[in-house]
Parts: structure tokens; sequence; C-alpha cells
């Protein structure tokens, strides 16, 4: 039971990462109904970009200084991915029925993991991705944790939550404060009249994933501080434990996200202290499902006028 | 018009690659038949191995089958069965079961084979062992640990002999958890929190671990388990954390337990993490993080290929044979079980017609066996488990595996 306050500081922890995922869904899906089941890919492909990054330039460098260029890698990589993603599979099902989207998705999940997983190893220089690979332990991100009373932070645990703040209050500008965000929100509200207001739906279409795939990045490189390692796989669980946290705050709301993601990192954390470690997926999903049958619209609601 | 071409190109660069990959498979099996060479007028008998040829675990695979083709080729030439020709078919399993069962099915089919070498894993010989007992071919496996694969399901309470035909030359699982714990013991750690992956692996690893930990006088302060599938521990860590472990005894494999030893020590339990041959993989260290793996155990079934009379003598020849891929964890028990066929085939043959026809009496002469092989003596028992029973417990030491200490379970 003393417990408790170290496992809501791992769960505040988990519940950040799903958090910064869960917003590329949400974003997307406010805009235009998809569930792109290959953002969880975007997130690994992000890890992938910044250790590529890392080995190209830096190799056995771990400074502080390496960290920006590593995330500026990251993001460049999932936002060409995303971006590349939505011209060939995306935009030619625009108007096709809702299930060829989908299964399209789940098509480009699997090719992206197969093809990292068979492609990155015949890079010369890099290692091969069949198996997990070490990520770069930066220095003052990682190393020793900083204590408070009993309770352990350690250091990737501030830089992911750290992420999610600045993330978050960046979106928060981006959507209410610019000329894009505020188009975005008219996309989201009835794209056929936004258009005829001379909104290139198309292009905010293409910003939105991009935000998505930013954000995924950034998790990306906050999940490979904290775990030591990156594989192929990596965004197959997270992509699905971020749909549910989208889903759990009301998919197309980016509070929202923020809000399920937390909550659902916190759920499985006391469900370890509670019940045991080898229920928590089963507390997680178990939440899903009571939530998406007492408040099918999400703890804030898809609240249809911001929900860009 | 652009798009079009666009997704022209990535077809086109996909549908090479799948053509490249199956070339690249088509090729695995048509240089795995060699040893051959004998004389024209002499009958010829096929030793099969199945074994991951490709995939992650072909490493392990390819080890096991360049073992049992230098094994075969050292009979042919010193003419260790007058009259025969031994040849090698290895078949790739996938490290799959289904595809496992595919290569039995496809060696039963074939008239000369009387014996094989495989698999690697426990999982896949599950789906091996009824074919090949249906034709009655002999199977030594060089690498699996499941109890159960000889003494069957209730291999603690009831053991009960499965297939006839099996045979294997390493150590299983149910002694490698009770000279774990000895070894604590032996260290004065008697506190102890023990992890497992849920799989049938890692959670047997465990209960003979427990079961003998706690006979002998120590403690489990804390238990509990991990999701294969998950990449970060800290809920699990701290769950045993509070508990003040002096060890952490887990149960599973390293592409897990790397990362957690890692995770462990970063959240402040800068205890060794101890665990079985799954984790005894020089990929382990890099995952947990080099030096801060240092001092971290694993039990491997034998004793280091180094401190053998014969280890020499066997790493010697397979470098000469000049083969790609160095012989792996599995060679030594590969080249043993190749050898105890060509041992029995040494009786069973003499008076055979042909081939097929001396499948049983390989068998039989199979259990009797007894040789001075690389791993040790090479016998089996009642269940076609290996008589011999060693094993090494290894610490990290400056970034690699060291022995520190080799030992028969008491």
């Amino acid at each position: 039971m003393n417990d408790i306050p170290q496992q809501l500081v791992n769960g505040l922890t988990n519940g950040s990462l799903y958090a910064l995922i869960a917003v590329g869904y949400t974003v997307v899906y406010g805009i235009v109904q998809l569930i792109n089941f290959a953002h969880g890919e975007v997130f690994m492909i992000g890890a992938f970009g910044a250790l590529s990054t890392w080995f190209l330039l830096f190799r056995d460098n771990t400074s502080v200084w390496v960290l920006p260029v590593m995330i500026a890698g990251a993001i460049a990589a999932s936002v060409a991915t995303a971006v590349i993603m939505e011209r060939i599979a995306y935009r030619p099902l625009r108007h096709a029925p809702r299930l060829a989207p989908l299964i399209t998705a789940i098509g480009i999940s699997v090719f992206l993991q197969e093809f990292v997983r068979l492609f990155y190893g015949t890079i010369p220089g890099f290692p091969s991705a069949k198996s997990k690979i070490p990520f770069p332990a930066i220095d003052g991100v990682t190393g020793s944790p900083f204590h408070l009373g009993s309770v352990v932070i350690q250091r990737p645990a501030l830089f992911t939550m750290g992420a999610l703040l600045v993330c978050g209050l960046f979106l928060g500008w981006f959507i209410n404060k610019t000329k894009q965000g505020r188009a975005m929100q008219a996309v989201s509200q009835d794209p056929d009249t936004a258009r005829l207001m001379g909104i290139d739906v198309d292009r905010i279409i293409v910003i939105a994933f991009a935000l998505g795939a930013a954000l995924a990045a950034i998790a990306g490189v906050a999940q490979g501080l904290q775990n030591n390692n990156i594989d192929f796989k990596m965004g197959f669980m997270a992509g699905l434990k971020a749909f549910t946290a989208a889903v759990l705050g009301g998919i197309g709301n980016i509070q929202g996200a923020v809000v399920g993601g937390l909550t659902l990192g916190v759920a499985e954390a006391l469900a370890t202290v509670f019940v045991t470690g080898a229920w928590k997926d089963v507390f997680a999903f178990g939440l899903l499902i009571l939530v998406l049958v007492f408040r099918p619209q999400g703890l804030l609601g898809a609240r249809v006028v911001d929900r860009a | 018009m652009r798009l079009r071409s666009v997704t022209t190109v990535a077809a086109s660069v996909l549908a090479t690659s799948l053509v490249l990959s199956a070339c690249g498979s088509r090729g695995d099996n048509s240089n795995s038949n060699s040893g051959s060479g004998g004389g024209s007028g002499e009958k010829t008998a096929t030793i099969g191995v199945i074994a991951p040829l490709s995939g992650d675990l072909s490493a392990l695979g390819l080890g096991i089958k360049n073992s049992v083709d230098l094994a075969i080729k050292q009979a042919n030439q010193n003419k260790m069965i007058p009259g025969w020709t031994l040849k090698l078919d290895a078949k790739d399993d996938e490290a799959k079961p289904d595809t496992g069962a595919n290569a039995a099915t496809a060696l039963a089919g074939e008239a000369d084979v009387v014996g094989v070498v495989g698999t690697l894993n426990s999982s896949v010989a599950q789906n091996v062992q009824p074919i090949l007992s249906t034709a009655k071919i002999a199977q030594v496996s060089p690498a699996n640990t499941n109890p159960a694969l000889t003494k069957g399901a209730a291999f603690a309470t009831a053991p009960k002999r499965t297939y006839p035909g099996y045979f294997r030359t390493c150590t299983t699982d149910d002694v490698q958890g009770p000279f774990a714990a000895q070894y604590l013991l032996e260290k004065g750690i008697k506190n102890v929190a023990t992890i497992h992956d849920k799989k049938t692996y890692g959670q047997g690893l465990v209960d003979a671990f427990t079961k003998e930990f706690t006979a002998k006088g120590g403690k489990v302060v804390a238990a509990t388990t991990i999701n294969p599938d998950d990449a970060n521990y800290q809920t699990a860590i701290t769950a045993v954390k509070g508990a003040g472990p002096q060890a952490v005894y887990y149960g599973g494999e390293f592409p897990q337990a790397g990362p957690l030893s890692n995770q462990m020590k970063s959240a402040g339990l800068a205890v060794p993490l101890m665990g079985g041959d799954g984790i005894f993989d020089p990929k382990y260290i890099s995952l947990a993080g080099g030096a801060k793996a240092n001092g971290d155990l694993s039990t491997s079934v034998g004793a280091p290929i180094e401190e053998l009379a014969k280890g020499k003598e066997f790493q010697d020849a397979y470098k000469a044979a000049g083969y790609a891929e160095p012989p792996g964890a599995y060679g030594a028990y590969s080249y043993d079980a190749a050898q105890a066929i060509i041992e029995a085939l040494k009786t069973s043959l003499a008076s055979a017609q042909d081939a097929q026809s001396a499948r049983q009496a390989t068998i039989d002469a199979l259990g009797k066996v007894s040789l001075d092989g690389v791993s040790g003596n090479v016998a089996f028992d009642e269940y076609g488990d290996s008589k011999t029973r060693t094993l090494t417990v290894y610490t990290v030491k400056s970034g690699a595996w060291a022995p520190e200490k080799t030992g028969e379970v008491k």
C-alpha cells in the first residue's frame, strides 16, 4: 500500500506517453473521421528516426545538446512518414466507404513494422532491427534519479511529463491562436462550408497528420530514454493504449486525449497496487468498456464545437 | 499522374523485395545437402535436422545444422558404418510450430531418414514429436529444455514417457531453477523477489526455483509478473522494491530481462538479476546497459565449452571445416546428438537391408548409447533425458558472461 505514491508517478509517466500519442489519433479523427491505426507505427518510426540521427551524427556522444537534434530527427522521420502515408494511402480513399481507409490503415501498420524490421539492419552501420536495439542514454535526461521522500522520480519520467506540458501548451496556442489552427477547427466542424470559405481542406488534413506525427515522435524519444531500448513492435501496444486513451477522453477532443491518457496510465498503475500487475491490461481495457457503455462520448465528450 | 508513378514504383519495389526474399529462403535449402561423397554401390541413410535456419534465431539454428554436418562428414571420412554413406537433410522450422510440423512430415516421407537432430524450441518440438514418432524416426534434441517433452504434462508428480523415440542431450528447466536457488543460498542471499513473463518456460523456472529456495531456508519476499509485450516494467519494479529483496530471480528470456535489469537499476533497485539459459546471451548485456549489468547472473546447461576435455578438439574441427556461422550455444550438444545417432546406427544398420527398416532398431539402440561426447558423457535415462546434469552459473563481468561455478544438481 505504501507503494501508492510511487505507482502514481509511474502511472503519470506512462499516461503522459499515452497522451502524447493519443493526440495524433484525436486530431486526425476530428478532421477526417478516420481512425489511423498506423499512428502507433508513426510513433515507432519517430524513435528509430532519433536513433538513426544519433548513429549518423553523434555515435558514442551522449552530451545533452545532442537531444534537441535527435528530437528534430525523430520529428522529421515521423512527419515524413505521416505525410507520405496520407498522400499515398488515405487521400485516394477520401470518398471511399469508411471501411476502406480503416483496413488500409491496418495494412500500412503491418507494412511499416515489417519494413523497419527487415530494412533497418541492411543500412550500412545500423544494427539489425529484428530484435530490440539499445537506445543511447543521453546525459542529463537519464542517470541518477531524484528522490522525493520515498518516491523515486527518474529523469526520463520528468522529460516525458515535461514534454507533454510543453506540447499541450503549444497545441492550445496553435489550435486557438493561429490561422491554420482556426482553419482546422473550421474543417472539423463542416468541411464543405470550410472549403467554400476558401480553406484548402487537403492542406489542413496534411497539417493534422503532421501535428499528430510530431507529438508521436517526441513520445518515441521519451519512450526510448525511459526503457533504454526500442524495437519495431513498440508501436503496436502503445498505439492500442493511446487509441484507448483517445476514446476514453472523447475522440476528436484534444483535452480529452490528454485527460484520457493520464487516466489510463494511473488506472493501470493502481491496478498493480490493488490487484496484481498481471491484471493491469484487463483493467485498462475494462475501463474502456465501462466508459463506452455509460458515457459513449468519452470523459470530456467529443465536443463538436472545438473538437479539432 | 505523378501519384500513380509513385505507387507504381512502390509496388514494384515491394514485388522485387518479395521475389528476392523468396530466392533467399530457397537458397538456404539447396545448400543444406552436404556430407555426401561416398563411393558408388554404398547404401545411403539420412540424418535430418529441424531448426530455425532463417529469422531471429537463425544464428542458433545454423550452428546446430553445421555441427551435425561436421559429425556426419567425420563419420563418412572414418567409414564408421561400413557399407553405408550418411547424408544430411536440414529443414527450416522458422522457430514456428506449424512450420516445424511440415518439416517433420517432409522428413518422415523420405525413405532414407533414420534420425533427426532438433528442434531448438520446445514449442516446435511439441508438434514435431508425434509426427516423427508415428514414422518411428529417432529424434534427439540439442536444446529443448521443457521437462514435459520427455516426462509428460505431469512431469513433477507422475512422470510418464510420452514418445519412446525422443531423446535430448541438454538438461531441462526443472533442474535450472533449483541450481540457481542453491547458488544464491550459498552466497548468503536469503531474500529474493521473483518475476516471470507468464510463459511456460518462465513460470516453470520460477516455480522450480521457489520450491527449492523456500525448502532450503530462503524467503521469496515478493512475487509478480510482467507482460512480455510491455517495454516499461516500472510498475512491477515498484511492486517488488518495497520488500527489499537482495536479488531478483527472473523467469523469461533476454529481450525482456535485459531492459528489466536496466530499469531496475535506474529505479534504484541495485541488486543482481538472475535468470535461466533464456537470458544467457550477449544481447542481454547490451540491453541491460553494459556496465550496469555487472553482477547479474544466469544458469545455463552444461559446462563452458572451453573447460571441456573435448571442447577444443570440437572447436578446431569446426573451424577447419570453414563454416560461415559460429557453432552457437547448442553446437556442442548438436554434435553430440548427431554422434549419438551415428553410434546407434552402427548397431541398427549393420544387418539392415535399407534405411527405413532400421528405424525401430535405431531407436532401441539409442537408448543404450553411452559415449564420451563434447558436452560430457552422452547417455539417456529411461525418459530419454540426458544423464549428465551439469549446469553452470555465469555472471556478467566487464561486459561479458563469465563462468562462475560449474556443478551437478544436488
